[in-house]
């Protein structure tokens, strides 16, 4: 029970840092505190039992893509948002589609629920035989690494994508630049 | 009672979505939507979650554990969401480099008047020479 109320604690943290992000005008400030949002996040993951979750979470979500943000400030000049815009047709939008969503929340299996669809199929298989099948403990690994291990590659593939993408991107910068000021 | 964490969420995934749209600055659209992302990542995790489970790491002595598959999809999107997020910076970068700002607005402002220029020239260029001939 208090384990279900840390969760709920945590949530609203999350959504209280996410409003605070929002309405941050210093870009500075938001991208450090998205950096605090994910480690919230992982907190949350572990009280959830998702403890590679958690960690992937705090070393790609708080660290890498913290860097990202403040490399991406540090190579423009803009550090803060210009102004908040309040946008009726988008509140809208968000107000309808969180109603339509609310509403399908009620479809749902109860939180924590171990007759929960989700639980009949293939996860009992995988916690019963992946330590026969593969070797070790880590049944969050064996799956990874072994029983989806096409995803691992697919996941693979788009980093590898998204990397080259950055690099065309980025790469040529400096000689395009010159290039530009040559014919001014 | 029993749907509460699923209601957070819902609502952590409309402040995202309502970032993502309403912010007119690039960066903060793409904070928006690591905002959307964590809350999809968590709509999984709390699937995962059985009552009395610990972390499926497999003990002697333990009879409950979470499901892992979720864990497994989520660790593989943590890391693509990381991708695209590099990538949508790296054409900020490039927008802020060929604009001089990522403000939207001024972005599709600057656009305008870029068009509104060359129309004018255009026009200049095809009234030239009837000038020429009438003179």
């Amino acid at each position: 029970m208090t384990e279900n109320l840390l969760i709920l604690l945590l949530l609203v943290m999350l959504i209280v840092i996410a409003v605070a992000v929002h309405r941050l005008r210093s870009l500075f400030a938001a991208a450090m505190l998205f950096g605090l949002f994910s480690l919230v996040a992982a907190l949350a993951y572990v009280l959830l039992d998702a403890v590679d979750v958690a960690l992937t979470e705090a070393a790609v979500g708080a660290g890498i893509s913290t860097i990202l943000m403040l490399s991406t400030l540090a190579l423009t000049h803009q550090r803060t948002e210009a102004r908040h815009r309040r946008h009726l047709a988008a509140l809208c939008t968000v107000i309808f589609t969180g109603a339509v969503l609310l509403w399908a929340t009620t479809d749902m299996p109860g939180f924590a629920d171990p007759e929960s669809p989700v639980h009949q199929h293939l996860a009992p298989y995988f916690l019963q035989e992946s330590a026969s099948d593969i070797g070790i403990p880590n049944a969050v690994t064996s799956i990874l690494a072994s029983y989806r291990g096409y995803d691992t590659l697919g996941e693979v593939v788009v980093v590898f994508t998204a990397g080259v993408a950055v690099l065309g991107l980025l790469g040529g910068r400096r000689s395009s630049g010159r290039q530009r000021r040559e014919e001014d | 009672m029993q749907h509460a964490p699923y209601w957070l969420v819902v609502v952590l995934l409309m402040v995202g979505f309502y970032t993502m749209i309403a912010s007119a600055n690039l960066v903060k659209r793409l904070i928006g939507l690591g905002v959307f992302q964590v809350a999809v990542f968590f709509l999984y995790i709390l699937l995962a979650k059985v009552r009395g489970g610990t972390a499926p790491i497999l003990e002697e002595g333990i009879a409950l554990y979470s499901n892992p598959l979720p864990h497994v999809l989520i660790l593989t999107a943590i890391v693509v969401s990381v991708a695209t997020t590099a990538l949508g910076l790296a054409l900020v970068v490039r927008i802020y480099h060929a604009y001089g700002s990522m403000d939207e607005d001024e972005l599709v402002q600057h656009d305008n008047e870029v068009e509104s220029a060359l129309a004018a020239r255009d026009a200049r260029v095809l009234q030239a020479p009837r000038k020429a001939e009438s003179s």
